[in-house]
């Protein structure tokens, strides 16, 4: 189908783009990378009476370096995070998860900014943004915030943003010093939704595992951080029988929905499997000596 | 009615200007106002990559662009490619291996091609098929396709050397 009639603006600034929204509610959205909205717009599932383009407000593409930890600019392409070295040599993790996103005609279009957004619980920037604890810096009619990741997603395709709100940057914090990580996911054919993915992060000091960190998508409305889980295994080696008792924590902590592509228990056995195949990988990443 | 927008696009070289609805697609601006209907249209989401063109020199779905967003950019399409009397190497390919039947996705896999070709190593088959998970093709099967681009990065690398 073709989308219904809108008006268009190619803003020029954030704080034109942010008035526009301002002025006219929920009416008005915004359009980076188009690849998520523009779907919605020819199923007519969105009728907006005004497209605000952002693609030509500058400042907003760019990788910088942030201390040890990196800025991106909310409206950096996916392909440029997966080819960026920066982003190789900082979180590598962040780089395995980008060669998973679409296909390469929608990671060349496609944004960071959009992407957390769009809040898909089945896209990797969003989970990504999770484990990295990034912070998502924002700006609106009154200013400009901060939200811990932790915090942006409300839901499925929801996000704690105002109907006036635009995400500026991402910031993601140095990871802890001799940190190893782990990336996994299954779908149906490259470059597909996840039916289910996870990532973890896990750091060495004095042979035990610290700073672990686990999060996991495609089992919930939003991606999701298995905090007891972390908490459970650090300060001790990761050994074949921690990691096992971590998946069985996993099985007992999600409650995945069915679908089309996979059912509820088909979800949780994959989360399972792939938490131990992070878990393990970032372990004997990190230097960790297998038990 | 929403106010029409003027645009200035470079197609295949050579500039166009219109006055054009915001919501008319980058794919509908190139078929039915150009009249350039190389690019074809499957899905209108994004799945299929029949609608692949470049923009500013990289491949995009052109059903996932307005045409307004293409205002001061460079668009290639398949018909930039070669003809039938003097195809382009990886059109040859294509021609050789039978990497085409009813030709529907073949614009579409050809742009992407190139520029999986220009991006990536593509050093095994696995890679190719990866890189081709966003084209759909209801007659080849995949394998003839696999191949040409197989002969198209041994060229690739060859001259590269
Ligand atoms: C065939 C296909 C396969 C895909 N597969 C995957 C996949 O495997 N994994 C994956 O993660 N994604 C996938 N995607 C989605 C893709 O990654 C999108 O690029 C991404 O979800 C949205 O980014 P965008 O820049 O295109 O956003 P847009 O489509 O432009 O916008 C999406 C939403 O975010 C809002 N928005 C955009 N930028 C901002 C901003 N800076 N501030 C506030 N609001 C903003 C828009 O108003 C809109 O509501 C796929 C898409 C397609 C078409
Ligand atoms: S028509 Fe654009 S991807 Fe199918
Ligand atoms: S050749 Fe017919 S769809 Fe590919």
């Amino acid at each position: 189908m073709k989308p219904s009639a809108f008006e268009y603006l190619a803003a020029a600034s954030v704080d034109e783009a942010i008035a526009v929204l301002a002025a006219h509610g929920g009416e008005a959205k915004i359009i980076a990378g188009g690849q998520s909205l523009v779907p919605m717009l020819n199923f007519r599932l969105l009728a907006p009476t005004i497209l605000v383009d952002i693609n030509k407000v500058p400042g907003l593409d760019h990788i910088t370096p942030d201390g040890d930890g990196l800025c991106i600019g909310a409206l950096t392409r996916h392909h440029a995070l997966e080819t960026s070295d920066l982003v190789r040599e900082r979180f590598p993790v962040l780089c395995e998860a980008m060669t998973h996103v679409a296909h390469l005609a929608i990671r060349n279009r496609g944004t960071i900014g959009g992407s957390l957004c769009h809040a898909d619980p089945a896209a990797e920037l969003p989970m990504m943004a999770l484990l990295l604890d990034a912070t998502i810096v924002t700006a609106d009619s009154d200013g400009a915030r901060e939200i811990p990741a932790k915090d942006f997603f409300d839901g499925a395709l929801s996000t704690v943003l105002e109907e006036d709100e635009l995400v500026t940057e991402v910031r993601i914090p140095a990871l802890p010093a001799n940190c190893g990580w782990g990336f996994e996911e299954v779908s149906q054919r490259a470059g597909d939704f996840a039916m289910a993915a996870a990532a973890a992060t896990v750091s060495l000091s004095n042979g035990a595992a610290v700073q672990v960190r686990l999060a996991l998508m495609g089992v919930g409305d939003t991606p999701m951080r298995m905090r007891g889980i972390e908490t459970q295994l650090s300060g001790a080696p990761l050994t074949a029988e921690t990691i096992e008792a971590a998946a069985a924590s996993v099985v007992d902590a999600v409650d995945p929905m069915s679908d089309l592509h996979a059912s509820s228990d088909y979800r949780r056995h994959l989360a399972q499997v792939l938490t131990k195949r992070v878990l393990s990988d970032a372990w004997q990443r990190a230097g960790g000596t297998a038990q | 009615m929403s106010a029409r927008c003027d645009i200035k696009v470079s197609v295949n070289g050579e500039l166009h200007e219109a006055c054009v609805e915001p919501r008319l697609l980058l794919a509908d601006f190139l078929r039915e106002h150009l009249n350039l209907t190389g690019t074809h249209i499957g899905c209108e989401h994004g799945v299929c990559g029949a609608c692949t063109v470049f923009l500013d020199g990289d491949s995009v779905r052109s059903c996932l662009c307005l045409a307004v967003q293409a205002d001061g950019a460079e668009v290639e399409t398949v018909e930039s490619f070669g003809r039938t009397e003097n195809l382009n190497p990886l059109q040859e390919k294509f021609r050789e291996h039978h990497a085409l039947q009813c030709g529907f996705c073949t614009p579409g896999m050809l742009v992407t091609c190139t520029d999986l070709l220009k991006k990536y190593p593509l050093a095994s088959d696995d890679e190719i098929r990866d890189g081709l998970s966003g084209n759909i093709c209801r007659c080849t099967g995949y394998e003839n396709i696999i191949r040409a681009m197989r002969a198209a990065v041994r060229e690739r690398d060859e001259a590269n050397r």
